[in-house]
């Protein structure tokens, strides 16, 4: 485990419980700066739980509890003084299932950047069209910017949430299974696209296809039943995984 | 099973053209020349003065002695003419009896005219239908509606502008409210408060109306007399309140179910971008939602020029031509709600009333039809860019 980096998240026994159901037992770990961090794991083994509650949102849950900390740029984000507002703007969100806005291509990118300012329309200009190429989305959609996202294929979609959450400017992107819908040659082309943005963000990616986790993560954690069982550098990981469950699960004998 | 549900639904369609067409039949004597109209209304009507001859007597018509020729009078003193039916044009069956020496200003349903109008009737005489269609247009051009008076004034504007004056009010203050009730409901509200507000507020679209315009008649109008010191005590605002309490519960309802059917996804996307709660209703669930929450609105606007029971009570109900929404009011509906009771089977003026329901009828299809076919595509496209 690389010492040498420099942490961006940290959690420190970290649980997380829904209602009575404990769905993380004290989770350790930190996720290096500007790197590719994947989770795998069995799905229902708290990977989602974790990456949300990262910008909280598990927030949205009513009846929800956590334990221990977690801790973006040193400061805690379950403590009290923190706006849970501030703190999303600084982490980008990829989901699952692509969510585009009911609204054109161009205010899906520029939503984000409107909320709180008026910045001009060159600036904007400029920002959505700069965020369409690093999304590798510009040449498809620049002749039809203010149709609707939703005509766009899963891909598309998927590729313009990415930029639509890059158009902010965080400094952390958080993607749940964000090529599960998505077919090999979509996938290839956002997996492309992480490679390619993890060189200014810290991007935190959860899957379920250990392939995928190989090809582009630099570090792996793997989950299992709420518990983290080993967390170390992606080559380490499926190369000579210091745990039984580990190695079980990544030759493929669960899961 | 699914032919009789065929069966239920073809026949309420039937039913609605139905009454449709009847509004329309009655409404549309108005435009034939009294001649013509006189042999309809006697063919419709006769049998039932045969039958139940206390409910009607054309007989009274004849009375020259009526010094309120629009009111009914059993007590015609001339039983035995009251038997016109089948008399082709018989015109003296009209309550306006033009016989009548000691009325020369009369409405005279031979020629359709008032007597001010006697020289056009010399030149154009050839064509007393067309005259009587002129004549009634122009009558409902007129600016004032007096439908009982010695020369009976049937303008239309008054109404026109009563009821606009009292739908705008209502749907300026239902619509926003009805809208941030649901916002509040479908997005801000906890479990708990949402299970009691979302059936209290639709509670109130069950209502009966008399009450909300009683309430407004007793409460509102004083209540919006202290605070601005008006002259009248009911008039278009107060009207405009009453009309808003049954607004808000359709828009209400309508647009809560809009907001809630957008998927909850949407929230947490616009969430995770950083956006507040607030921020994430109105700019990404409201516009989701847009279709419906303009439907909400639509009917709210088809449910406050349609409402009668609160616009007779609330808005003063006095037939002004005034745009001062502190002046008091009278809609289209109320009139035809507060007078139909008493009309003349048969008169110009049970004509106008017929028209006017017409003339709702058209506005709140010409209404859905507008929006269904423009406005809805517009405000897709300007909402959510498709
Ligand atoms: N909203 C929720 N309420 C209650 N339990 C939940 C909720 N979401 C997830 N869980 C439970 O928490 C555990 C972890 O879920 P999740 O983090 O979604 O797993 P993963 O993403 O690894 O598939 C599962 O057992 C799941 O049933
Ligand atoms: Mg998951």
């Amino acid at each position: 485990m690389a010492k040498d980096l420099p942490l961006k998240i940290e959690a420190h026994d970290f649980s997380f419980y829904y209602g009575a159901k404990q769905a993380l037992h004290s989770i350790t770990l930190g996720i290096p700066e500007r790197r590719v961090t994947a989770f795998i794991g069995p799905s229902g083994c708290g990977k989602s739980t974790f990456l949300r509650s990262i910008n909280r949102m598990n927030d949205l849950i009513d009846g929800t509890k956590t334990d221990g900390h977690m801790v973006v740029d040193g400061v805690d984000v379950y403590s009290k003084d923190i706006d849970v507002v501030t703190l999303r703007r600084r982490i980008g969100m990829v989901f699952q299932k692509s969510i585009p806005f009911p609204k054109s291509i161009y205010e899906n990118i520029t939503y984000g950047l409107t909320l709180n300012e008026r910045p001009s329309k060159s600036d904007l200009d400029s920002i959505v069209e700069s965020c369409l190429r690093r999304s590798a989305l510009w040449d498809e959609v620049k002749d039809r910017l203010h149709h609707s996202a939703l005509g766009l294929s899963g891909g598309q979609q998927q590729r313009l949430c990415i930029a639509r959450a890059v158009a902010i400017n965080p400094d952390i992107l958080l993607m749940d299974e964000p090529c599960s819908a998505l077919d090999p040659i979509s996938t290839g082309k956002v997996e492309e696209l992480i490679t390619e943005l993890k060189d200014t963000y810290t991007i935190v990616l959860v899957t379920h296809n250990m392939q995928q986790a190989a090809r582009v993560s630099d570090f792996t954690g793997f989950f299992l039943m709420g518990s983290l069982i080993e967390f170390d550098r992606t080559r380490s990981i499926f190369t000579s995984p210091s745990k039984k469950e580990t190695e079980d699960y990544i030759t493929g004998r669960f899961g | 099973m699914e032919w009789s549900i065929r069966l239920v639904a073809s026949a309420s369609i039937i039913v609605i053209f139905l009454i449709l067409l009847f509004v329309m039949r009655e409404a549309a004597t108005l435009f034939v020349s009294a001649s013509t109209t006189a042999t309809e209304s006697t063919s419709s009507s006769a049998p039932s003065g045969d039958l139940v001859p206390e409910s009607y007597d054309p007989g009274a018509a004849d009375a020259p002695s009526s010094s309120e020729p629009e009111v009914y009078n059993p007590d015609a003193e001339e039983p035995a003419t009251a038997e016109p039916a089948g008399e082709p044009g018989a015109p003296g069956q009209f309550i306006y009896a033009s016989k009548n020496p000691k009325y020369p200003e009369i409405y005279n349903p031979d020629t359709g005219l008032l007597p001010a109008d006697i020289d056009d009737v010399e030149s154009e005489a050839e064509t007393p239908d067309t005259l009587a269609r002129q004549n009634v247009l122009t009558k409902l051009a007129g600016d004032s509606w007096q439908p009982v008076g010695e020369v009976p004034k049937f303008g239309l504007a008054p109404l026109l502008i009563g009821t606009a004056k009292t739908t705008i009010i209502a749907i300026l203050i239902g619509a926003p409210l009805g809208i941030l009730a649901a916002l509040y409901v479908a997005f801000f509200a906890k479990r708990r408060v949402r299970e009691f507000v979302k059936p209290a507020i639709e509670l109130l679209a069950g209502f009966p109306s008399v009450v909300i315009g009683f309430f407004c008649l007793v409460t509102v109008a004083s209540f919006i007399q202290d605070l601005t010191g008006v002259q009248y005590r009911l008039n278009a605002v107060v009207g405009g309140i009453g009309l808003s309490l049954a607004v808000i519960p359709i828009v209400f309802s309508i647009a809560e179910d809009a907001l809630s059917a957008v998927p909850k996804t949407l929230r947490e996307a616009s969430l995770a971008l950083g956006s507040t709660e607030w921020q994430t209703a109105y700019r990404v669930m409201l516009p989701a939602a847009a279709p419906g929450v303009f439907a909400a609105v639509l009917l709210g606007i088809g449910r406050a020029f349609g409402e009668t029971m609160i616009a007779i009570m609330a808005t003063g109900n006095a037939p002004l031509s005034s745009l001062s929404p502190l002046e008091p009011a009278r809609t289209v509906a109320a009139t035809i709600g507060s007078e139909m009771g008493e009309v003349v089977w048969g008169s110009e003026h049970y004509g106008v009333l017929f028209f006017m329901g017409v003339i709702l009828f058209v506005f709140s299809f010409s209404l859905n039809a507008v929006t269904e076919l423009y406005v809805k595509k517009r405000l897709i496209k300007k909402f959510q860019g498709q």
